[in-house]
């Protein structure tokens, strides 16, 4: 059972620690990572990743449960406690999505035969264009491969920590993602550029120069902005639905989301 | 003194590989470093120049670099233990991918890289299958799920070989390739042998007869309309 995870601090750019003491998550939260762009976010969660033990370019330490993991964690998929969603949207493997699908299920030692399916329909639940299990893995657009490997990461890594790296990017519908964030006893922790996403976490750890510079909880003006926020999410959502089904955007359709 | 073998396909990052080990362990105990390659290797100067350690190189030309490799390795541990070296570091091209350059002391190190494509492993049979570790490298480059995958098919074709993932121009995760190291005895140079029996073709054509024919050829030969010749073997 993983019941949380510690990051004990590394060292910035210039070599400087961090100024936190321990950073401490526990199953069911959320957390979103944010900064500039260049500022260590994606090397965050790969360290989470990786369960680093001061052999990343951080120097950073990962506990389980307040232990260093051992190698087998560290190093056996089956045993792995953590699945992260990057930002690739390329997959280099000469596979079909059905035999990717079928070898990471091995990888993780799950035995289900329904599997497959169940990835594939998950996957197509956020792309528009369906993937087919025949298909090759290197010819799916970039937002296919992205939903693959969400749905891959869910159902097949299903693992107690998540980590997913702009999710926002992946052209999948945003609520489909706050659902994930509502209905979870897991840790997830989104790096994002969106406001939204960012609001609805329970926790903000800011990132500058390679480092954690600030941690911030969610406060009640924030989740009521969140809340805001979403509604025009929605709104937007429905005019680029229409406009990517080749209608015309009338007035009627403008009022009705913006009025 | 310890023995270290990288193989592996070019610009996989056996290089950046080596450079991160001599890094950790350049302060500590002596390095000295052998590349085997064909036609063109540059690594013995470049790792000479950034680290001031001892290194070596082989170009085996028209010869298998393979069978190469077999032949001097014997003088070559004579040569970096009269160096008093602790750790000898032997990297070889790897180029065939029939054979395999380990030793049954020391360790054996197969270097594959991320975007090389799945099947790498099966097809480079030997080279993979004796190793003692594989270290995967680019990981930065492909998703967690593709690189579990490839690490499920490098598995398949060696069940209980150690498996790393790097990004070797970081050096990200390789502590338990250094306690490898560590940990690794010395070699005994009157009781090394190759791991594998490598087919290794050191016929005629090999070594640069240019005819075409079997008439014309020492080593095995092949008739169109058989399997072999009469006499498998034409030559002393």
């Amino acid at each position: 059972m993983i019941k949380e995870i510690t990051i004990l601090p590394g060292k910035d750019k210039n070599e400087n620690k961090e100024i936190f003491d321990q950073i401490t998550l526990k199953a069911g939260e959320t957390i979103s990572i944010v900064g500039p762009t260049g500022s260590g976010k994606t090397a965050f969660i790969t360290d989470i990743e990786l369960l680093a033990q001061g052999d990343t370019s951080t120097g950073r330490y990962i506990l389980i449960n307040g232990e260093s993991p051992t190698d087998e964690r560290r190093y056996d998929p089956a045993q792995k406690p953590i699945a992260m969603i990057t930002q690739n949207t390329k997959c280099f493997a000469d596979l079909s999505v059905e035999e990717f699908f079928n070898i990471h299920a091995r990888a993780r030692k799950i035995n289900k035969k329904q599997i497959v399916t169940d990835t594939l329909e998950l996957a197509n639940k956020f792309t528009g264009e369906k993937i087919k299990p025949h298909h090759k893995v290197t010819i799916l657009s970039g937002g296919q491969t992205r939903s693959l490997l969400i749905a891959d990461a869910l159902l097949i890594g299903a693992a107690p920590i998540i980590l997913l790296d702009e999710i926002e990017n992946a052209g999948i519908f945003k609520q489909e993602v706050i659902e994930i964030i509502r209905s979870t006893s897991k840790i997830i922790i989104f790096v994002t550029h969106d406001p939204v996403i960012a609001l609805l976490t329970k926790k903000r750890l800011i990132m500058g120069n390679g480092a954690v510079k600030k941690i911030l909880c969610q406060n009640e003006a924030e989740s009521g902005a969140a809340q805001n926020l979403l509604k025009f999410d929605q709104k937007m959502g429905v005019i680029r639905e229409n406009l990517r089904a080749g209608y015309e955007i009338t007035q009627e359709l403008v009022s009705a989301n913006f009025a | 003194m310890k023995l270290l073998v990288i193989a592996g396909p070019p610009s996989v990052g056996k290089t950046s590989l080596t450079k991160q080990i001599i890094k950790r362990f350049q302060k500590e105990i002596k390095i000295a470093y052998l590349k085997i390659d064909v036609v063109k290797a540059f690594e013995d100067i470049e790792l000479r120049k950034e680290f001031h350690i001892l290194t070596k190189k082989v170009y085996s030309g028209d010869l298998c670099p393979d069978h190469a490799g077999v032949m001097i390795m014997g003088d070559a541990i004579e040569w970096a233990e009269s160096n008093n070296t602790d750790l000898f570091i032997i990297e070889s091209a790897g180029l065939c991918l029939r054979c395999s350059p380990y030793l049954n002391q020391g360790l054996g190190l197969i270097v594959l890289s991320s975007i090389a494509g799945i099947h790498a492993p099966e097809k480079m049979g030997a080279m993979v299958s004796l190793a003692d570790i594989a270290v995967v490298t680019k990981i930065d480059l492909i998703s967690q799920a593709e690189r579990e995958v490839l690490i499920q098919k490098i598995k398949e074709v060696h069940q209980n070989i150690i498996l790393l993932e790097t990004n070797a121009l970081q050096g990200t995760s390789l502590q338990r390739l250094y306690d490898l190291i560590e940990k690794s005895a010395p070699i005994n140079k009157e009781t090394l042998l190759l791991k594998g029996s490598p087919p290794l073709g050191t016929c005629t054509i090999c070594v640069g007869k240019k005819e075409i024919g079997w008439k014309h050829h020492f080593g095995v030969v092949k008739k169109l309309d058989g399997l072999a010749a009469d006499y498998l073997y034409r030559g002393e």
